[in-house]
């Protein structure tokens, strides 16, 4: 490092010396400015092959063909439809059960808690957040729930939904909104102490109290961290439920996707347990990359608050 | 100082002070100062004096330990948009609203005036600030001068009493500092408000204001308050200008005579 250095000092000291010497006052010079009409337009349109390489959309996609064809290509050299069938056997025990309702019947009695969960939770986190930003004690009371309870997986939550609930939906409900509760909550209030002291100050200069202010100015301005706040609880919701149903399998009169993938499990029919978990992946992807991604663009990235 | 109970905003010796975990900290002490219609008046102090505060305390964000703040008849005690702030920071503009909504935001808020009213106000704001061809644009895109253009025209669209304006400047380079200085003296020209701006720059205060007000050292007290209403750029190579700086920089550093590089008597023969 040392002999380095004085390397570099001495090479550093050769250029420099002598043009301090050799140089001497060099004339002033003016330009006529040159034409730039020559590259067209300051401003243009990117070709086709441009854009196409920029749509996210379109290299995502790639890279899921590229997985698929992994898959049938490994699945078919292994050849043992027991434990790991083919995609294309997988689709078609998909599309079989699609067309014939069963995954239909399946995710619909798996989406009525999710989506009630969901919604609990996110209602329950604004509730503490917006308790948590409006008084000291109540973001102590919120940090300490959040340390205590963060940790806890839903799972570990189950045993205890099944004794005050009993079997149903209700007990599902119950850990859904344990695990969104605490991860939503807490990038909420993190983006809420994020907002600018400039900007607070602005909404204040409007005249803006209370409910006014926090709808206009701190959501808005904390709106990326409540993004990907939701969007981890959506993930935490989805994990939980599949794994609820794994556990306990039905509820009453029809099981879930969880169930559904358990039921093939025991009858041994793999390629249908793909399909179970082909379901739970597309409607994941669908979720991600439509419905959170679109209000991405609309918002935070319309915005200049994400890229 | 005169004690007349005229004026539109009337300063009488209000301390200011910070209370953190473990410290109590003094912004300003017993500062007074009046401020008249269609004033361009400037507060000007060495950094960390408590400009910004006692700017803050006027716009009713601090409450003053002591002292009372008067603006138009009415004693300050919370923020509203009869007085318009603009600070220093870019980011005061809201990322979420394009340019004219930026501006009609706070004229919706105020119910001040009537939604064809706003809109209308909005858009000749925008354009006495030459930026309408920006008007659906999301600040995110604007240049740091384009947002602070943004922020004056936003605070103006609403006519408050007075205009707050916390060193709107210092963060942009030399060219568009002087570029927008000049701006915002022609709209006075035109407009003829009443506006306080903080600087801590000699050179500003005296090419923006027509009267300064000279704040000493931590904690910040009055110092003097000079008129300075016909210096211009045009005149910064003036002997008057010159006379003037120099006076300034003696009230603002002859407590360490180690920084000030002109005797005192320079300063002293301009009486
Ligand atoms: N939020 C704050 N909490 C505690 N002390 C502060 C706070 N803001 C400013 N101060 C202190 O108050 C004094 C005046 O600050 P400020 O008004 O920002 O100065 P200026 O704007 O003149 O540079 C400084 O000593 C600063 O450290
Ligand atoms: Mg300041």
């Amino acid at each position: 490092m040392a002999i380095n250095e004085t390397a570099l000092g001495e090479a550093a000291r050769d250029l420099v010396k002598p043009r301090i010497h050799v140089s001497g006052p060099r004339p002033d010079l003016e330009f006529a400015l040159l034409d730039a009409s020559d590259i067209g337009d300051v401003q243009r349109r990117l070709s086709f092959p441009e854009r196409l390489a920029n749509n996210d959309a379109i290299r995502r996609a790639g890279i899921l063909l590229f997985l698929v064809i992994t898959w049938e290509i490994y699945a078919r050299w292994l050849d043992n439809s027991l434990l790991f069938p083919t995609f294309t056997l997988t689709l078609k025990t998909f599309v079989g059960d699609l067309l014939d309702g069963t995954l239909v019947d399946r995710t619909r009695t798996s989406l009525y808690p999710l989506v009630l969960g969901y919604a609990g939770g996110i209602l329950l986190a604004g509730l503490l957040t917006s308790i948590a930003i409006s008084s000291r004690i109540g973001a102590d009371i919120l940090n300490t729930l959040t340390a205590m309870f963060n940790p806890l997986p839903a799972i570990a939550v189950l045993p205890l939904a099944l004794i005050w609930f009993g079997l149903g939906t209700p007990s599902l409900v119950f850990v859904i909104i344990h695990s969104v509760l605490w991860a939503v909550a807490l990038s909420t209030l993190t983006g809420f102490r994020s907002v600018p002291e400039t900007l607070r100050l602005s909404g204040r200069n409007y005249g803006l109290r209370v409910a006014g202010y926090v709808a206009f100015v701190m959501i808005p301005a904390a709106f990326p961290a409540i993004l990907s706040g939701l969007k981890i609880g959506w993930a935490f919701a989805w994990r939980t439920l599949i794994a609820a149903e794994l556990v306990f399998g039905v509820s009453s009169r029809s099981g879930g996707l969880g169930w559904y993938v358990f039921e093939a499990r025991s009858e041994l029919d793999t390629p249908r347990v793909f399909a179970g978990l082909l379901t739970v992946i597309v409607i994941g992807l669908f979720v991600e990359s439509v419905i959170f991604k679109s209000i991405e663009t609309r918002t935070v990235q319309k915005w200049g608050m994400q890229r | 100082m005169e004690s007349s109970s005229s004026g539109l905003v009337q300063v009488r010796n209000v301390t200011l002070q910070y209370k953190t975990t473990d410290h109590l900290v003094t912004a300003t002490y017993k500062v007074s100062c009046t401020v008249q219609h269609g004033d361009r008046y400037v507060i000007l102090g060495p950094s960390g004096c408590g400009k910004s505060t006692l700017l803050k305390a006027i716009g009713g964000f601090i409450r003053p330990v002591g002292g009372s703040i008067v603006v138009n008849g009415h004693e300050i005690r919370e923020p509203g948009p009869d007085r318009m702030m603009v600070f220093q920071e870019f980011e005061q503009l809201m990322p979420w609203k394009t340019v004219l909504q930026n501006v009609m935001f706070p004229m919706q808020v105020a119910k001040k005036y009537t939604r064809s009213e706003v809109r209308d106000r909005a858009l000749s704001a925008i354009d006495k600030v030459s930026l309408s061809k920006f008007a659906k644009v999301y600040p995110h895109m604007l240049s740091g001068g384009m947002k602070m253009r943004v922020a004056i025209a936003r605070a103006m669209a609403l006519e408050p009493d007075v205009l707050l304006m916390d060193e709107p400047f210092a963060a942009l380079d030399a060219l568009t500092r002087r570029k927008m200085q000049e701006e915002l003296l022609s709209l006075w020209d035109q407009l003829r408000f009443t506006m306080l701006f903080v600087t801590h720059s000699i050179e500003e205060a005296i090419v923006v204001g027509s009267r300064i007000l000279i704040l000493s050292p931590h904690p910040g007290r009055v110092r003097a308050e000079l008129e300075a209403g016909a210096l211009s750029y045009a005149e910064v190579d003036s002997p008057a200008f010159g006379v003037l700086s120099k006076r300034i920089h003696t009230l603002l550093f002859e407590d360490e005579p180690k920084h000030a590089p002109e005797p005192a008597s320079a300063a002293a023969g301009s009486h």
